[in-house]
C-alpha cells in the first residue's frame, strides 16, 4: 500500500465523503439545540395582546400597563400638553417620526390615533431602561424650557409627551408606539392592529 | 510502612507512568526563571480563585433555585437559614471580584514584561479567551440572584445584541428565550453559569498552561533563559517550579487570603462595588432602578459604550466600540514591534503609552460606575456639543486614548529608544 506513490484516490474520496456526511449530521444535530433557545409556546402565548380600559384615567394622568413584560404607557393628554409638544418640535431628533418606530396610523403630529391619548412602550430605545415621567413643573432640574416629558435615569435620554427623543440623548430613536386599536371609546387593544376594516 | 507505600507507588507507577512523567514535566523539572518578582503571583492566585469559585459554586447550587419566582428568595434563604450559607455565598461573591482583580494584575504583568511577544502569542491568545469566558461567566452569574441590578443589567447587556443591524432583535429574543428577560432567561443563564462556561474555563486554563510550559515562562528581564543551558541541558537561570515557586506562591496565597477574608468578613458588599445595593430588591420588570451600573470589572467597557454617540439612528457604533475594545487585545502580539520585551529595556514612548493607558483604564472604570452627570455640565453651548455632560466628554477622550494605545503601537514601539538587554537575567 505504501509503495503506491499516488494517494489512493478511492480512499481519499471515501474520507472526504465521510467527513462531509459527518459534518452535515453535526449541523443537523445542532438544530434542536439552537431551536430550543427560541421562545417556547408558553412564552409566545404570554405575549398575546391585552385589553386596556382608559375610562378611569383622568386628564393628564399616566396609566402603566404590562404587555409582553414591558410597560405600556397610556397618557390622557390635556390641551396644554399638546401645545407643549408643538413648542419643543425644534429640539427633537426626529420631530416628524421618520424612523420606523410606530405603525403608519400613528405617524402624525402627536404620534397617536387620537391626539388626546398617547400610547407608547415605556422602554428607552437606548438600552431598554424604563424612563420616568417628569411633569412640566420639573423645570428646575430639566431646564427652563421643559414642557413635561420623560427622563431616562440610566443614561439621561429625554423624551417629550409624544415619546419623541430630544437631540443629544443617547437614545437613537423615538419611543416605540405599539400596534394598538380602539375596541370602543374607552377600550384599547394593545398588541394588535385593526383587523379587516 | 514506608516500604509498603513505596511498593504501592511502584505498583502504580509501573501501570501508569504518565503521572510521574507529567509531575516532572510540569512541576519538579519545569524550569522557571529565577528572577520572578511580585507580579508573578497572580497567575497561581487566579488558579486558586478558580478553585474557590468552583467549590463554593457547587455548594451554592445545593440550595439555589433557578426559577424567577423562587430565585431571590432562595438566595435570602441561603443567607439566613442555611447553616454556613452566608459565608459560602460571600466567598463566591467576593471571589468573583477577586478573580477580576488578580486577572487584571496578571494581564498588566504581561503588558509590562512583553509576555505576549513571540514565541508566547498563543499563551496570550488563550489568556484573552479565558478573560472573555470569565466576563461571560460573571455576567451570567450576576443574573442569578434575580435582584433589580441582576435584571436590569442583563436587560441592558442582552439589548446590546439587539442593536446589531438586521439580525439584532431576533438574536435578542433568541438569547432571552422570551420577549423580555424572564424565567426562561434565568434558567438558561444558570445552565451556562454552572456547567457550560466553567467547563470551557477549565479547558482554556489547561491549554494556557500547556502552551506556557512548551515555550517556558517569560521574566521581568524578558530574557530567554533557554538560550543559556548547563552541561545537563538545564537553563542556567532556571529553577524547578517545585519546590522553589510553589513555596514562593504559598507566601502570595497567605497574603491574598488575608486580604480576601478581610473583605469577605468586614466589607462583603465593598460599599456597593462588589454587591450593588439595588440588588437587595427583587427584580421588577416594570420599575427601572434610578441608576444602572454594571459591577466594577465591566465599567471601563461600559464607559466606552456610553461615550460613543448614536450614528445614523442606531446605537450599534457604541456596541461595536465596546466589543472592539476587548477584541483588540488578541492582536497585541502583532501590534508591538519592539525588539525588546521588558519595560526595563524600553524607552520613554512605551513607558508613557502604558502609563496613559493605565490611567485612562482607571478613569473609564470609575466613570462607568457613575451617572454621566457626575462631573456636572459645561456652562456654554456649541454646535458640536450634543451633550454638555463633562463626564461624557472625558469618557470620549478616554475612549480615543484607549484605542490609540493599540493602534499607534506599531508606530511608537518601532521608534522607541531601547536599551541593551543583558545576556542573563538580573536579580
Amino acid at each position: 500500500m505504501s509503495e503506491n506513490k499516488q494517494p489512493d484516490k478511492m480512499r481519499r474520496n471515501l474520507i472526504v465523503a465521510t467527513s462531509v456526511v459527518g459534518g452535515a449530521a453535526t449541523v443537523g444535530a445542532a438544530v434542536p439545540f439552537v431551536a430550543s433557545w427560541f421562545p417556547s409556546e408558553r412564552a409566545k402565548s404570554a405575549g398575546a395582546p391585552i385589553q386596556v380600559d382608559i375610562s378611569k384615567l383622568a386628564a393628564g394622568e399616566l396609566g402603566v400597563f404590562e404587555w409582553r413584560g414591558k410597560p405600556v404607557w397610556v397618557l390622557k393628554r390635556t390641551n396644554e400638553m399638546l401645545d407643549g409638544i408643538r413648542r419643543v418640535d425644534g429640539k427633537m431628533a426626529d420631530p416628524k417620526s421618520e424612523a420606523d418606530q410606530q405603525p403608519d396610523y400613528a405617524k402624525n403630529e402627536f404620534r397617536s390615533i387620537k391626539p388626546e391619548v398617547m400610547v407608547v412602550v415605556g422602554v428607552c430605545t437606548h438600552l431598554g431602561c424604563s424612563p420616568k415621567e417628569r411633569g412640566a413643573d420639573a423645570k428646575a432640574e430639566m431646564g427652563a424650557d421643559w414642557q413635561g416629558g420623560f427622563y431616562c435615569p440610566c443614561h439621561g435620554s429625554k423624551f417629550d409627551l409624544a415619546g419623541r427623543v430630544y437631540k443629544g440623548s443617547p437614545a437613537p430613536t423615538n419611543l416605540e408606539v405599539p400596534p394598538h386599536t380602539y375596541l370602543s371609546d374607552s377600550t384599547i387593544l394593545i398588541g394588535e392592529d385593526k383587523k379587516g376594516a | 510502612m514506608t516500604s509498603r507505600l513505596v511498593a504501592l507507588w511502584d505498583w502504580f507507577d509501573a501501570r501508569m507512568p504518565s503521572v510521574a512523567e507529567e509531575y516532572r514535566k510540569h512541576l519538579s523539572e519545569y524550569y522557571a526563571p529565577k528572577n520572578f518578582n511580585f507580579w508573578y503571583y497572580f497567575g497561581s492566585l487566579a488558579m486558586l480563585v478558580l478553585v474557590i469559585q468552583i467549590v463554593s459554586g457547587i455548594w451554592l447550587t445545593m440550595n439555589y433555585k433557578p426559577d424567577a419566582n423562587l430565585a431571590f428568595g432562595s438566595v435570602e434563604y441561603i443567607m439566613r437559614d442555611v447553616p454556613g450559607g452566608w459565608i459560602i455565598r460571600y466567598i463566591h461573591s467576593t471571589g468573583a471580584s477577586a478573580f477580576f482583580v488578580v486577572v487584571y494584575l496578571h494581564m498588566f504583568r504581561g503588558l509590562m514584561y512583553g509576555s505576549y511577544k513571540a514565541p508566547r502569542e498563543l499563551i496570550w491568545i488563550f489568556g484573552v479567551l479565558i478573560y472573555l469566558t470569565l466576563m461571560g461567566e460573571a455576567f451570567f452569574g450576576y443574573l442569578l440572584p434575580w435582584g433589580q441590578m441582576s435584571y436590569w443589567g442583563a436587560q441592558v447587556i442582552v439589548n446590546l445584541f439587539g442593536a446589531i443591524p438586521f439580525i439584532g432583535p431576533d438574536l435578542a429574543v433568541w438569547i432571552r428565550g422570551d420577549y423580555v428577560v424572564s424565567d426562561a432567561t434565568l434558567n438558561r443563564f444558570f445552565a451556562l453559569h454552572v456547567i457550560a462556561l466553567p467547563l470551557a474555563l477549565i479547558g482554556l486554563v489547561v491549554v494556557h498552561l500547556l502552551a506556557l510550559h512548551d515555550v517556558g515562562s517569560n521574566n521581568p528581564d524578558g530574557v530567554e533563559i533557554k538560550k543559556k543551558k548547563d552541561a545537563n541541558g538545564k537553563p542556567l537561570d532556571g529553577i524547578p517550579f517545585h519546590p522553589y515557586y510553589t513555596v514562593k506562591d504559598i507566601v502570595g496565597v497567605v497574603v491574598f487570603l488575608a486580604v480576601f477574608c478581610t473583605v469577605m468578613f468586614f466589607a462583603p458588599e465593598m460599599g456597593g462595588y462588589f454587591l450593588e445595593h439595588n440588588n437587595f430588591i427583587p427584580a421588577d420588570p416594570l420599575k427601572t432602578p434610578l441608576h444602572i451600573a454594571p459591577v466594577w470589572y465591566f465599567t471601563p467597557f461600559y464607559s466606552i459604550l456610553r461615550a460613543v454617540p448614536p450614528l445614523f439612528g442606531s446605537q450599534f457604533p457604541g456596541v461595536l466600540a465596546m466589543g472592539l475594545a476587548v477584541l483588540i487585545l488578541f492582536f497585541l502580539p502583532w501590534l508591538d514591534r519592539s525588539p525588546v520585551k521588558s519595560i526595563r529595556y524600553r524607552g520613554a514612548y512605551f513607558k508613557c503609552a502604558l502609563g496613559v493607558f493605565v490611567v485612562v483604564f482607571l478613569i473609564l472604570g470609575y466613570l462607568g460606575t457613575e451617572p454621566t452627570t457626575v462631573w456636572g455640565q459645561f456652562g456654554f453651548d456649541a454646535f458640536f456639543l450634543d451633550t454638555r455632560d463633562i463626564a461624557t466628554w472625558v469618557a470620549r477622550v478616554g475612549t480615543v486614548l484607549y484605542f490609540l494605545f493599540f493602534i499607534l503601537m506599531p508606530w511608537y514601539t518601532v521608534r522607541d529608544k531601547v536599551y541593551p538587554v543583558p545576556e542573563r537575567v538580573t536579580m
